[in-house]
């Protein structure tokens, strides 16, 4: 058990790093959370100390006075008492200040995340499915709608603001470099401000259990320059590009004619299922499947292969297919950029 | 009597309360089950009727069966079956369509899905196991909910003509 401490202790600092990170000082939120934990770290920690030393102070004195009770005996007591009196009462008061000194500082930081939203923020809407993202930005111009699934786009410097939805069961967004956590809860809708600070990579995972695979629930999230989001986003408007022979025309025919099309939807294809993520731009992703696998052909063609192996319990189908006709969904997978 | 004390008695107990913790298998994935094991692998199943109710949704069987009182297509929640009742029936229904606006979902679904379809449809019109029931409906229905013990037919059948009670 000695041993395994300082193990422990490793793990739980490897929370405070990297593109999860619980002390997470990406966002204006998270950092607003994050410099009131540090108030609070710091002066309890004073607290504590200041608490110990008077415990090890009294347990010196109280030794000696033992020692000393044999020769002189209660002669300054009065005086002894004022002392500790005045001292007692002062203690109280340091710790009635302190607790005022806090209470201010939290509501300081309330005060300042209510205000911390924009003029014209990104609106935009996570809907959280078993066991998926489906992430949709907003625009009043209805054909510049992006609908995309498992990845977040943010723009750096930029308030976002999420409205949370949830088709199933409850789910919980957290962004943790970047803000709280916030319920996805069925029938009501949530909301969520975000503000990062700095471009990077950050993973989001659902924090309500929400079933079999609340593991493999990842939002892949991406803060990039307000140029590089541009791009991103007028790519996302654009269908991919059709597939003009070779095996990427006949996957794109097996995904048409077969249970693919039901669920999935592609843009500028008649496959508009709307029930499971959008795989308009899906080789373009880093990862499938709400952060299980990295994006390649082996691992696409594998997912849909055998789905339940990947993930068990999840709501994709075991499609039957020879391996001649999965080598072809595989390359048209893999053009869907 | 003297010899047992009440820990003895908690171990005897145990056992008990572990059967407690037995759970239905769930088959996730296509299983090579012969066709006379489908019915009973799918019909007894929470966890398939729980992904039929699931399909029945995606697949907007609504649009013409509503929430089982029937539309567009005959009601569900009643012991009318056109093309016939039992399980692997609806299944075939449902895979190849039937005359007069009944689609076929071979190749919208799998044949997994369409079992798992054919078990939750035949759940509306009998009073379902209460440890197989998923959550209550979001959606109101327009008919009675369901409080047959079994499927009774609601106008007499010639004998032999349906066999919807099968089990």
């Amino acid at each position: 058990m000695k041993r395994a401490a300082p193990l422990l202790l490793v793990l739980c600092g490897a929370g405070c790093g990297g593109s999860q990170s619980v002390a997470g000082r990406d966002g204006v939120q998270g950092a607003l959370i994050g410099g009131l934990f540090d108030v609070f770290l710091w002066t309890t920690a004073a607290v504590y100390l200041f608490v110990l030393a008077y415990l090890a102070l009294a347990l010196v004195r109280g030794r000696r006075h033992r020692r000393d009770r044999a020769g002189a005996q209660g002669e300054p007591a009065a005086q002894a008492e004022r002392i500790w009196h005045i001292g007692l009462i002062a203690f109280a008061g340091a710790t009635a200040l302190i607790l005022a000194g806090l209470t201010v500082a939290t509501w300081l930081t309330d005060r300042a995340l209510a205000e911390a939203g924009d003029a014209a923020p990104l609106e935009i809407e996570v809907i959280g499915h078993q066991w998926w993202w489906e992430v949709r930005y907003q625009d009043p111009v209805a054909s510049r709608i992006v609908r995309t699934a498992n990845e977040l786009h943010l723009p750096a410097g930029r308030a976002a603001h999420i409205t949370l939805k949830s088709t199933d069961v409850i789910h919980s967004l957290w962004i943790p470099n970047l803000a709280g956590k916030q319920d996805l809860i069925p029938g009501r809708i949530a909301d969520l401000s975000l503000h990062p600070l700095r471009t990077g990579v950050f993973r989001a995972q659902c924090a309500e259990f929400c079933g079999l695979q609340h593991a493999r629930m990842a939002l892949d999230v991406t803060v990039e320059t307000p140029a590089e989001f541009a791009r991103w986003y007028d790519a996302q408007l654009v269908p991919p590009p059709a597939p003009t022979g070779g095996a990427a025309l006949a996957g794109f025919a097996l995904f048409q004619n077969r249970q693919c099309a039901s669920c999935h939807a592609v843009a500028g294809t008649p496959a508009s299922g709307m029930v499971a993520p959008d795989l308009s731009h899906v080789a373009s992703r880093r990862t499938i499947a709400a952060g299980t696998l990295p994006t390649t052909r082996d691992n696409l063609m594998a997912w849909v292969a055998d789905p339940q192996a990947v993930k068990p319990g999840n709501n994709m189908p075991k499609v039957p297919l020879t391996e001649a006709e999965l080598a072809a969904l595989g390359a048209y997978l893999e053009t869907l950029k | 009597m003297s010899s047992r004390s009440p820990a003895s008695l908690l171990l005897l107990l145990l056992p008990v309360a572990l059967g407690a913790c037995d759970r239905e298998t769930r088959d996730y994935r296509s299983r090579a089950l012969q066709s006379t094991d489908r019915p009973a692998a799918f019909g007894g199943n929470a966890y398939h009727l729980a992904q039929g109710q699931r399909l029945y949704a995606w697949m907007n069987c609504a649009g013409c069966h509503a929430h089982g009182g029937g539309g567009m297509g005959p009601p569900l929640r009643d012991d009318e079956w056109r093309y016939g009742g039992r399980i692997d029936q609806l299944v075939a229904t449902i895979l190849d369509g039937r005359p007069n606006g009944m689609p076929a979902f071979r190749d919208k679904i799998t044949e997994d899905q369409a079992w798992q379809l054919a078990t939750y449809v035949r759940s509306m019109s009998a009073r379902t196991r209460q440890d197989m029931l998923a959550g209550r409906a979001d959606e109101p229905a327009n008919v009675e909910p369901p409080v047959l013990d079994e499927r009774k037919p609601v106008r007499r059948v010639t004998p032999g003509q349906d066999d919807a009670t099968e089990e």
